[in-house]
């Protein structure tokens, strides 16, 4: 094994206990919006499909690497944009007015 | 130089991630973190840009707008009903761009002769539980629009077969291992990638969907690790990592307050039988029918109310019609609260967000365990479309299929009246001894309508 996986693991391990210790202190009351948000988050995927599009590494690779970065780029764009959506609902004391999407305003 | 440039901003990207989960803790805190994942986003993109491998920008472009323009709707027109279904759908994109780099990669490193076995190793991983996750996605994504049919579908030896295509699998994988080179076991892992994850959908029934929609959230996140390590990206494998904490800690959550094991959900295809044998130990005595006008003069005259909503509320789109009823109560002094359980709508924490949308606000949700003793000084409790999640058989009757699942005490309040649409059994098949207790009142009708008159009829009284 090469040191450079030696430290993947170790960034792994700690990442996925920062993560556990973060995410199990999220109230149910914001499951959902936190199921958006790790989609959106996760379009990170997004870097690497970026590097195998622009690589020219031949015409197979360009075309998977463009149908990546398109569905990586929808779940940033989509994700962040419905997460958003879903959290002005849940703003400040707005909510009674029972405005949709302007709940941001007071 | 550049490249450290573009570490660096990884690093600071995968800083705001972890900020912004943190950030989910509290509803005040949680838009404001976003925002700040959404400019790490951007700094982590803009910073690849720079990478030294990129050297066309033509594609990538095209790839870029195209997403972009595929995204767009899937943020802002997607209603919040639908909010399963479009989480099911999102996590096919993301294993399938995991996937199709997978692939990628494992050709770029053929031509060049630079396959090694630990780059295959994570390759071939990222591709099995990329291309599982895409068809098992798409898969809940069918079965939660109705384009499939929800019922579990089985067939002899189903466990057995599913389990064997997927050792086959991995032995393709340690195969692989061993002839990196060998790129026929490679397509034989995203074949048979494809077809587990059709075949470990296939026999879960609707109602387990919650399970399925947040475990393969912890795959599609595993897929993204296995990425990271192939192409020696931190970040991927920092997301990753917390993707699938997320997806884990949902599942284990969603089997809980179902009463039911991983292994169950995965292989019980719960459903097919269990709806015979309710049948048999069905509730005795009759249900109460009450008119509209004398449940509004009780709600109007009670001190505290506690409303249980269940998936029938959404299903009705009476969201708005109950927020109506809660500010007309309200204002006449009557303390309401609504008692959310977990599996509540088809997600985890689905029905806040349907609430919360009708402009419900969020201090008035409350959850299960914190909600249980408040019942037994509580003048009514209106059940609206809900079923199995306030049925007392989970707790007293062992041979009941839903025994042992964490319920809302519902009767332990002074009074129950229960919106239902029909005198048919659940969602589940399972009769409830709720309904025909002397406590309970049974206001029959649609859950819409049946709002509209309770808020008519309050204004009145």
């Amino acid at each position: 094994m090469t040191s450079t996986a030696i430290i993947q693991l170790f960034v792994f391990l700690l990442a996925g206990f920062v993560g556990f210790q973060t995410i199990s202190r999220i109230p149910p009351l914001l499951h959902t919006p936190l199921m958006a948000a790790t989609n959106a988050i996760s379009g990170i995927s997004l870097v690497a499909s970026l590097v195998l599009a622009g690589a020219n590494q031949g015409f197979v690779s360009t075309v998977l690497g463009a149908v990546a970065v398109a569905c990586a780029m929808a779940n940033v764009v989509g994700g962040f944009l419905i997460t958003d959506r879903m959290l002005a609902m849940f703003g400040a004391k707005a909510a009674n007015k029972g405005e949709r999407k302007g709940a941001d305003r007071q | 130089m550049t490249e450290t440039f573009i570490q660096l901003s990884y690093l600071l990207a995968a800083g705001l991630f972890v900020l912004a989960l943190r950030s989910l803790c509290h509803p005040d805190t949680a838009r404001r973190g976003m925002h700040m994942a959404a400019i790490g986003m951007l700094i982590a993109v803009a910073a690849t840009l720079l990478h030294q491998r990129i050297v066309t920008y033509e594609w990538l472009a095209v790839g870029a707008v195209v997403g972009a323009v595929i995204g767009y709707p899937l943020g802002m027109w997607v209603p919040m009903t639908a909010m399963p279904q479009r989480i099911a759908f999102s996590h096919a994109f993301g294993a399938l761009a995991a996937t199709l780099v997978g692939i990628g990669e494992y050709i770029h490193s053929y031509d060049t002769q630079h396959l090694t076995q630990g780059h295959v190793l994570a390759l071939g991983f990222e591709v099995l539980l990329g291309a599982l996750t895409v068809t098992g996605s798409l898969m809940a994504f069918g079965k939660l629009q109705e384009i499939l049919p929800g019922r579990p579908v089985t067939f002899r030896g189903q466990n057995v077969f599913n389990l064997s295509l997927f050792a086959i699998g991995v032995a393709c994988l340690v195969w692989l291992i061993v002839n990196p080179y060998d790129v026929w076991s490679f397509v034989a892992i995203c074949v048979i990638g494809l077809l587990v994850g059709i075949l470990l959908v296939l026999p879960i029934g609707g109602a387990d969907m919650p399970v399925v929609v947040s475990l393969l959230n912890s795959y599609a996140g595993l897929a993204a690790v296995a990425t990271g390590f192939a192409l020696d990206n931190n970040i991927l494998i920092v997301v990753g990592a917390l993707d699938g904490a997320s997806g884990f800690i949902l599942s284990i959550a969603m089997s809980k307050a179902m009463n039911r094991s991983f292994s169950n959900v995965l292989f019980g295809a719960f459903g097919s039988a269990a709806g015979e044998e309710a049948a048999v130990s069905g509730a005795k005595g009759d249900m109460a029918p009450i008119s509209a006008d004398d449940a509004a003069l009780r709600l109007a005259f009670s001190r505290r109310v506690i409303i249980v909503p269940g998936y029938g509320l959404a299903v009705a789109q009476a969201q708005h019609q109950a927020r109506e009823l809660v500010d007309l109560l309200e204002k006449r002094g009557v303390d309401v609260r609504f008692a959310i359980h977990p599996v509540a709508g088809r997600m985890p924490g689905h029905m806040n967000v349907l609430l919360a949308e009708a402009g419900i606000s969020y201090d008035k949700l409350v959850d299960m365990e914190d909600i249980n003793q408040r019942f037994t000084d509580t003048d009514v409790a209106l059940v609206v479309g809900a079923n199995d999640v306030v049925n007392p058989a989970a707790r007293t009757n062992k041979s009941s299929p839903i025994y042992g699942m964490p319920i809302l005490n519902v009767s332990d309040s002074k009074s129950v009246i229960v919106l239902k649409r029909g005198k048919g059994a659940g969602f589940s098949g399972v009769e409830n001894d709720l309904f025909v207790s002397p406590k309970t009142s049974m206001l029959f009708g649609d859950a819409k309508q049946s709002l509209m008159q309770l808020g008519a009829e309050v204004k009145l009284a």
